[in-house]
Order: C-alpha cells, then sequence, then structure tokens
C-alpha cells in the first residue's frame, strides 16, 4: 500500500496542471498516474499549431503545449508513473492501478483528481448502415497513425463530422498526399471554428456537405465506397438525395465524450447534459476530496480553457488536504432555454474570489444578450456579438455578488437574440 | 499434406466435428477460407442455447438439438468457454399465442425437453420485471442459456488443434478430386489429400458438394441482423425472451449475451449473395421496433454495435447429415441453422461415428477433453491479479481500457493453438476493441503487438485477414 | 473584381469583400468589424501566409517521425512545395523540441523546427 496526499488520474494537461497547481499551494506528496509510455495525453498527437494562444500568448503546437508543463512537473519533481492504468477509485480515495514494473497497486489518497479526459464516439454510436470492412476509424486514430507512427491510413478519404478534429484531419490527410473528397456534417453548421474551415477545408478546395450524413457503407474487405444523403430539419435522409463516392477511408469526427467509467463505478454524481461529474466552483464532484477537471468534466474547445479549469481543481484539492475547506453552503446553477448546460453546476457562496461560470449554448446566435439571473432577478447582461455550440462561453460572479446570496438560491444563465 | 480427414469450414460444426475426431487416430486438418477461425455463421447469431421445443419431432434438428444442449453445461467446462444456464421464456401476447404455447409445450415433451412450464401474467412479472405488460404467458424453458459462439468454435478449435488436428487458414477450397481412394482438395495455391472428406462449409455447403458432382443440396442464405448494446443495460432481462415463431424463424429475441451486454434481433431475410453480411438501417430499426414489443424500454441511446450474420437454410428445414450420394468417403453437413450452435457439441460426435465406425480407427488414449482456461484479468480479484503481474508482467499492460484487456491476454491469443493473425481474431478472443469506444484507442496498439508477435510490419496486419489493410504505408 | 474572404482572426468569422482593381490594387474592404479584419484581409488578397505543421522522418529513434512547424507563416503558394521537401529530409535520433530540422526551406528564409523530442532507440 503507497500513501500520498493527492493522487492524479491522468498526465495530459488537466491532470499535469492541476497537480503543479497543488504543489504550488503547499502540496508535497502528489502522484499522477498516466496510461501512455508519456506525459502529455491527446496533445502528443495534436501537432497542428493554435494552442496556447490564452494561456502562453502564443502559437504552438499540441507537444509543446504540453512539453510546457512537462518541464514544470520536472522541475517540481512530481512523481509519475507511465503505462500506468488506473482500475477504480474507491469512495475512501484508495486507487487501484497496474503497471508492468510495479504490478497491482493500491495507493491510499488524501485526495483524487480525475483527468482522464474524453474518447471520440465510435461508429457503432451511429449505427451507419454497410459492410463491417476496414478503412472506418476515428479522425483520432487516423491522427496517431499519420502524426506518432508515421503511416498512412488512407488514400481517398470521407469524413463524417465537422468537428475540429474532422478538419484538421482532412488538412493533415490532404498534406500528406491523400484526397480528401469531402467533409459532411449532418447539423446545418459545422461544430468546428471558422479558422479550421478556412485553412483546413477552403485552402485546399474540400468541400463541406451541411445538412449530410453518410447513409451506407460499401466494400467487402476494405471500404471501396460510401452513401451520403442529405437529411431533413428531423436529422433523417431526404430519398433521392443519396450519392455514392468512392473511397477507401472513412474518418468519424463526431463527437466526443468524456471518460467517465472510474467516476461511475465510484458512485460520483453525473451531469446528464455534460457526462461529466456534478462539480462545485473548485470542480470538487459530490464525494469529498474527489476532484474532476478537463475534458473528462466537460469537453472544452480549448485547450488553454482545460488548463486554467485543472489549477482551479488542483487548487481546491490542496485547499481540501490543508483543511481549509470549511464548511460550504451552495447555490445551484442552471442553464434556461438555449444554454445547455452551466459548469460548475453549484457554488459554494463562502468563496472568498470570484467565480467563472463556464457555458454552451445549442444553436447560433448573432449579437445576441446573455443574462445571468439569481433567484430571478436579473444580475449581470453582457452582450455576445456572437455565439456558437461549438464554443464554450464564460460569465464572471463577482464575490461581493456572491456575498449577497443565500444557500439554496438558483443562479440561471439565459440567451436571448 | 496426407491427412484421413479433412473437414471443410472452421465454424463451430467444423470446429466440433474436428474436435471430436481427434479422439481417435486420426489425421485431420480442418480448412477454413478465411484467416481466422468461427469467420462465418459461428461469429454473428444470437448466442442461445435452444432448450429444443422449436424443431418437430423425430427431425435431425430435434434429436440433435436437445442431446447437444444436455451436453453443453459439461462441453463448456471442459473447454473453459462461457455458458450461462439463464432460461428462456417464449412469450404469448394473444389468444392465438397461447395455444401455440401449449403447442409448443407438447412438442417440446415429445422431443425430451426437461422442464417446461407456463408462466402465467403474475409470475412473469415476477421473474421479468421489464417485460411489456401486454403479455399473457410464456413457456419458460429451464435449460436453455447463452454462450459465446465464436468463443465456443474457438475454444473447441483450439482443443482440437491441441490435440493433433491441423488447423490450415486461408485455405479456399476450390476444387476436389476423387482417384478412388482418397481425395485431393485444392486452394488456388495448396492441397491436402484425405481419405474422408466433411463438408461444414455453412452458406457454401451446395458449391462444396457440387465440387464432386453432388448437386443435392441448395444452401438459401438468410441474413440477420442484430444490435449490441452497451453493458450499462445487459440486466434489463434476465433470461432469454422469444416472441412466437414465425416461418422465416424463431423471430426477435431479446437476451443478456455472457458478456453482460444486450442483444436485439436478428431479422430474417433470405439473401442471394452468401457474403452479404452488410447492416441496413431500414432493418435495424425494424428490429428495435419488434424487439419494443417483448421489452417497451429499450431505446437507440445504448446501442454500441450492430452486425449482421447468415444462417445456411435448406427447403426441408431440417438438418442434413449424411454420405452423400455420390460418394460415401463424402459427408455433407449441411442446413445447420438455428439451433446449430446448441447442437454442435451432438454434430460433432454424430459426424465422428458416421467416419469411424466406416474406417474403425483406434481412440486415441492421449485425447486430453480440457482447454486451459484463458486468463481473463477482468474477472480476477486484486489479489490474483497481483500474483499474475508479479509472474507474467505483461499481465501488467491494460491495453483495452473499455473491458480491461492487458497485453498478455492479446499475447496469449496470438500463441494459442490455431491463434488470433489479425485484428478482429484478438477482439473474439480477447474482447479487446469490444467495449464502448469499440477499439478506437487499443486497435492500434493491438496492431503492434500483433505486428511484432508476427514479426511483420504494421501495414501488413488485417482486420480479418485478405484486402482488409488497417493502414497503407509509410507517410515519408 | 471582388473577393470574397471570411476572416479569421477572431470566431466571428466576418465575411469581408475586398475590391481589387484591374491592376491589383484594392480599392475598398468592406464587412469586416474591426481594424484586424481589414489588415487580415488586405494581407490574403495580396500575399496570403500560413503556419504549417507536418512530421519529418527520424532514423533511429523510438518514433518514426518527429513532428515539427515553421517557424514562421509560409507563403501560402509554397505549401506543397515545402511539404515535399521536408518529406525527403532525413533526421537522426536524438531530436531536441527546437532544433532546426530544415533550414531555410524552399529558399523562404523560414526554418522547419521539431515541435517534440524524439529520444534515440
Amino acid at each position: 500500500m503507497l500513501n500520498y496526499d493527492l493522487v492524479v488520474v491522468g498526465g495530459g494537461p488537466a491532470g499535469m496542471a492541476a497537480a503543479i497547481k497543488a504543489r504550488e499551494c503547499g502540496i508535497d506528496s502528489i502522484l499522477i498516474l498516466e496510461r501512455a509510455e508519456a506525459l502529455g495525453g491527446i496533445l502528443e498527437q495534436c501537432i497542428h499549431t493554435g494552442f496556447g494562444l490564452q494561456y502562453f500568448g502564443e502559437q504552438l503546437s499540441g507537444p509543446e503545449y504540453a512539453d510546457r508543463f512537462i518541464e514544470l512537473v520536472n522541475e517540481k519533481k512530481i512523481e509519475y508513473k507511465l503505462d500506468t492504468m488506473v482500475l477504480d477509485v474507491t469512495e475512501d480515495k484508495t486507487v487501484y492501478a497496474v503497471n508492468k514494473k510495479d504490478g497491482l497497486l493500491e495507493i491510499k489518497a488524501k485526495a483524487v483528481i480525475l483527468a482522464m479526459g474524453c474518447r471520440e464516439r465510435p461508429r457503432g454510436a451511429l449505427n451507419i448502415a454497410g459492410t463491417r470492412a476496414s478503412g472506418i476509424m476515428t479522425a483520432g486514430t487516423a491522427q496517431k497513425y499519420v502524426n506518432i507512427d508515421g503511416y498512412m491510413p488512407g488514400k481517398k478519404v470521407v469524413i463524417l463530422g465537422s468537428g475540429d478534429i474532422g478538419l484538421i484531419m482532412a488538412r493533415r490527410m490532404t498534406l500528406e498526399g491523400a484526397k480528401v473528397e469531402c467533409v459532411c456534417e449532418l447539423m446545418p453548421y459545422s461544430s468546428g471554428l471558422t479558422r479550421n474551415i478556412v485553412q483546413c477545408l477552403n485552402d485546399f478546395d474540400i468541400p463541406l456537405y451541411l445538412s449530410t450524413t453518410v447513409i451506407d457503407i460499401q466494400g467487402k474487405d476494405r471500404v471501396t465506397g460510401v452513401t451520403i444523403a442529405g437529411v431533413d430539419e428531423n436529422r433523417c435522409p431526404i430519398p433521392g438525395t443519396e450519392r455514392t463516392i468512392e473511397c477507401d477511408t472513412l474518418l468519424l469526427s463526431v463527437g466526443l465524450i468524456p471518460e467517465n467509467e472510474l467516476t461511475k463505478n465510484a458512485g460520483i454524481g453525473l451531469d446528464r447534459v455534460t457526462n461529466g461529474a456534478i462539480v462545485d466552483e473548485y470542480r470538487e464532484t459530490d464525494h469529498e476530496g474527489i476532484f474532476a477537471c478537463g475534458n473528462v468534466l466537460h469537453v472544452h474547445d480549448l485547450v488553454d480553457f482545460v488548463t486554467q479549469e485543472s489549477q482551479i481543481a488542483g487548487e481546491g484539492a490542496a485547499r481540501y488536504i490543508l483543511g481549509k475547506k470549511g464548511s460550504p453552503e451552495y447555490i445551484t446553477t442552471k442553464g434556461v432555454g438555449a444554454v445547455r448546460y452551466i459548469v460548475p453546476q453549484k457554488v459554494n457562496i463562502k468563496n472568498e474570489g470570484d467565480v467563472n461560470l463556464f457555458f454552451r449554448v445549442g444553436s447560433t446566435f448573432k449579437n445576441a444578450t446573455v443574462k445571468v439571473t439569481y433567484n430571478g432577478e436579473t444580475l449581470i447582461t453582457r452582450k455576445r456579438p456572437r455565439l456558437a455550440p461549438g464554443e464554450m462561453e464564460n460569465v464572471t460572479i463577482k464575490n461581493e455578488m456572491l456575498k449577497g446570496f443565500a444557500g439554496g438560491g438558483v443562479i440561471e444563465i439565459t440567451v436571448e437574440a | 499434406m496426407n491427412f484421413d480427414v479433412a473437414v471443410i469450414g472452421a465454424g463451430v460444426s467444423g470446429a466440433f466435428i474436428a474436435r471430436e475426431l481427434s479422439r481417435y487416430k486420426l489425421r485431420i486438418a480442418l480448412l477454413e477460407k478465411c484467416n481466422d477461425l468461427a469467420m462465418g455463421t459461428s461469429k454473428a447469431n444470437s448466442g442461445i442455447v435452444h432448450s429444443g421445443f422449436d424443431a418437430i419431432p423425430g427431425t435431425l434438428k430435434a434429436k440433435l438439438n436437445v442431446i447437444g444442449t444436455a451436453m453443453m453445461p459439461e462441453v463448456t467446462k471442459q473447454l473453459n468457454a462461457p455458458f450461462k444456464p439463464i432460461g428462456s421464456l417464449l412469450v404469448a401476447y394473444s389468444d392465438e399465442e397461447l395455444a401455440t404455447l401449449e403447442v409448443l409445450r407438447e412438442r417440446g415433451e415429445k422431443n425430451g425437453v426437461p422442464g417446461l412450464e407456463i408462466y402465467d401474467k403474475e409470475k412473469l412479472r415476477e421473474v421479468e420485471p421489464a417485460l411489456n405488460e401486454e403479455a399473457k404467458a410464456a413457456l419458460w424453458a429451464p435449460t436453455a442459456g447463452i454462450v459465446c459462439p465464436y468463443e465456443l468454435t474457438i475454444a473447441a478449435a483450439e482443443n482440437a488443434v491441441s490435440n493433433g488436428v491441423e488447423f490450415i487458414r486461408n485455405f479456399k477450397v476450390e476444387a476436389i478430386d476423387f482417384d478412388g481412394g482418397e481425395f485431393t482438395v485444392r486452394s488456388a495455391d495448396k492441397a491436402v489429400k484425405a481419405k474422408y472428406v466433411v463438408n461444414a462449409a455453412g452458406v457454401f455447403c451446395d458449391e462444396i458438394a457440387a465440387m464432386i458432382g453432388d448437386n443435392s443440396i441448395h444452401t438459401i442464405a438468410r441474413k440477420g441482423e442484430y444490435m449490441l448494446c452497451d453493458k450499462s443495460v445487459g440486466s434489463l432481462v434476465n433470461h432469454v425472451i422469444f416472441q412466437c415463431p414465425n416461418p422465416m424463424g424463431k423471430g426477435v429475441l431479446v437476451t443478456q449475451t455472457v458478456d453482460g451486454n444486450l442483444l436485439i434481433g436478428p431479422s430474417a431475410i433470405d439473401i442471394e449473395d452468401k457474403e452479404n453480411t452488410d447492416t441496413t438501417s431500414s432493418t435495424l430499426t425494424s428490429i428495435l421496433e419488434t424487439a419494443k414489443k417483448s421489452v417497451p424500454s429499450l431505446t437507440t441511446r445504448e446501442v454500441i454495435t450492430s452486425f449482421a450474420g447468415l444462417r445456411a437454410h435448406l427447403e426441408s428445414d431440417d438438418f442434413l447429415i449424411e454420405k452423400s450420394k455420390v460418394n460415401d468417403k463424402f459427408i455433407n453437413v449441411a442446413g445447420i441453422e438455428s439451433p446449430g450452435l446448441s447442437s454442435a457439441p451432438a454434430v460433432g460426435q454424430y459426424v465422428a461415428d458416421m467416419i469411424v465406425s466406416d474406417c474403425g480407427a483406434e481412440e486415441n488414449s492421449d485425447f486430453n477433453p480440457e482447454r486451459e482456461a484463458p486468463v481473463r484479468f477482468r474477472h480476477l480479484s486484486n489479489d490474483e491479479r497481483k500474483a499474475l503481474v508479479e509472474k507474467n508482467p505483461a499481465y501488467g499492460r491494460i491495453i483495452c481500457r473499455c473491458e480491461t484487456i492487458t497485453e498478455g491476454e492479446i499475447l496469449d491469443a496470438i500463441r494459442a493453438p490455431a491463434g488470433a493473425r489479425d485484428v478482429d481474431g484478438v477482439k473474439r478472443r480477447t474482447r479487446a476493441g469490444m467495449g464502448r469506444c469499440q477499439g478506437g484507442f487499443c486497435g492500434s496498439k493491438v496492431v503492434e503487438l500483433l505486428a511484432k508477435e508476427l514479426g511483420v510490419e504494421l501495414n501488413e496486419i488485417t482486420k480479418f485477414g485478405g484486402d482488409s489493410k488497417i493502414i497503407y504505408e509509410r507517410t515519408k | 473584381m471582388i473577393k470574397n474572404i471570411t476572416c479569421v482572426t477572431c470566431p466571428m468569422g466576418c465575411s469581408v469583400n475586398v475590391e481589387i482593381s484591374e491592376t491589383g490594387e484594392i480599392i475598398s474592404i468592406t464587412g469586416n468589424t474591426c481594424k484586424r479584419g481589414d489588415l487580415y484581409a488586405r494581407n490574403e488578397v495580396t500575399h496570403p501566409k500560413r503556419s504549417l505543421a507536418t512530421t519529418v522522418r527520424v532514423e533511429g529513434g523510438v518514433y518514426n517521425v518527429v513532428p515539427c512547424k515553421s517557424s514562421e507563416d509560409l507563403p501560402k503558394e509554397k505549401i506543397f512545395d515545402c511539404m515535399q521537401a521536408i518529406n525527403s529530409a532525413r533526421v537522426n535520433a536524438p531530436v531536441k523540441l527546437g532544433d532546426i530540422l530544415v533550414a531555410d526551406v524552399c529558399g523562404t528564409g523560414v526554418n522547419i523546427i521539431a515541435t517534440n523530442h524524439c529520444p534515440a532507440k
């Protein structure tokens, strides 16, 4: 049995930022458990630039962004174990993990930070009809083959889903000599950044078909083609719009799902919309001393926000370990109408600082007003020139406001066009 | 290569026939056109061990079903393959269907099915709370159960290979010659000689038989599509839930799988192309709608994958297991559709008896009926895990995180007798890639392990043999 | 002639119209909502630039390739030429983050630098 003050599950951007912050807040005994052979998480394969603009004010590639934190982890002598899979986190904060070198590990922790990230939705979840040929993979899997292993996963490619990973891979495959036939998007808008649509698709004349999906896959051994079709407002294929595109590869970029199996097994309460834990402003779950941050909590569009959120969780875990948490009094937060969710879902009104509320909308708005109310009374209104489902928004609740609240109150955020 | 018996087709029938034959001093070849075992009907079916009330009394189906099902507990124990005797409920929703229950109970009793009972509405609600409230009664069959069809096939074939059977993969039979004493079975690049040939080629039985001039078989490929749901809804039902049968088969069922998922299906559509295992969105929708009649709370939300398999149906609606009228050393094992899986141990025995009584082979005193239990890290206690990793560190590296599958288990699957040679082969033996992420994370790691173990480049690894390559050449 | 450009300076994604004379002079820029949009559209019409991120083949490393990027943006029309030059380059492990892998790629004056480490095997 090992003992640590803080065990961090996951050594990606979230886990590293949380551990570093906890160290800065005075926690000496920290262990990061990472399943891959290196720290960095998914950033290691995201070799395109665009990371760090918010946090570092620089255009970094994924590995560069990760490296800044890996350096800090090493500098601050934070312990980590690589190639180590966490099997179980119990309610009493015992972490079971396994690797080749140490065998089965049983680690008793005072606090645990869950930073397992997210995974891509697979084909099965979409129920696309057709054969079971090879050549169908998620955009992230293809990204690993191209950027880490140095192999081409296909030569003639159709991409389903216009999320950022799909767009980035359209450019990446094109640069490496593949022909990307098109990107199909089920929704009438792309969830990817405008910048990526311009620089990853338009630059290479790759068509983006909105309100279009893949309805059939052909090919006995390897994919030989896919059938695409337009969809109506209920996202159902429109008869007569089908056409077949010859290709050897179908890449899927159809959404990310927080990887919460450990969270669920620990009995931690989850938010049905985010698919992540329900947390307070320090990202503490409904299990005392267990925190969650990064994409395991809710899927972020920018790693910079992951870093910021994880630092909050790291600070929260440190406060908890050092006995500074006190007895909180909570108000809850609630997204209304187009506001799909808010993180954190509850806020301690005794908190001594300002609290940022992160939220996402379900549809696109131009020149919208974001309204924050407390028990029905308007607190804040903010103009936003543009809101989109792909972009996370936030509003700050000043500490003065917080001080005027009473336990059990409700903060709501709405958006008006 | 000279053999006494060549078994064509490494599905569940071929595997059990080879295993039963290996009890005797015979040289046996198990020939398979694909890159792995269980690549046809045996990899994509309901995985049900039927009690045996469906088949008409006096048919071979009825006889071998009841014997096979009775053998299943012992055989699966020997082979260390999962079997859960969860029992089945055939549910009636109308007065007409109530009458069907009575007919089937009588039929079952004639077939020798033990323990059949009619459950009334109250009893039904008690044992199966998620069932449609409209259900009036059900026929309870306690001997029914579930197995994993491909794992059972693999286990039987592994055991056969351990007992001396030679498994030859990628052997697509293209011609069979008979010189009066021996057959020569040829693929495009290989040939084996054998005194007996067993034609266990599933939907292709007719084509194989035609190679010796036996045109008496006409196999109809009947496609069945399924949906597999996440383990979170695996215990929605406690037993195999059947609806009343229709002329095309046993209808849509809802069941747990031995791995704890929920399985819905199959459809039943006769098709021309015997390699067409496409799924179609309209069929999948109709399966779900039909299954909702049994369990109204089913939704698409939990579906993690769908698949289709083909059954080898004959006009006679019975199994055809007999010496060919053209050559009595050539044994046809045709029309092995449901309950073929339940019957497989009995089919194996039946065919072995036919050959042994003809050639008078001696018993093989070295025959070992046991197949060593594969390591299943996910099923072990923490103490057992600890001891295991100490002994072999490869069990300390998790490759598939959804199903908790270790590197050690994947290496075992590749190194096993008749082991895995492709990604799907590893998946069927270990479950790596079968979880909710469907191989998104572990797929490339399995490719790496296969390449290393087989001593080839990453881009030579396939999904399931043939041209099913996963990746192409180096980017640079 | 009017060229339509989607500004990518911020997530607004303004649709900017640039009017160009027959001699190639910019006559007017409309549709942008800030100064940065004006500058972006101006550059995009006259000399568009792009950053490039790809990989370079490594000999003797734990990985086959190491990721890299252009130290500055490259002329857009030279991207595929640069890819060709980078694809034919070979570097020996170990590679350190920040190492120059291809100097002055295609005469652009821009270096291709490693964006990760690749230890030797």
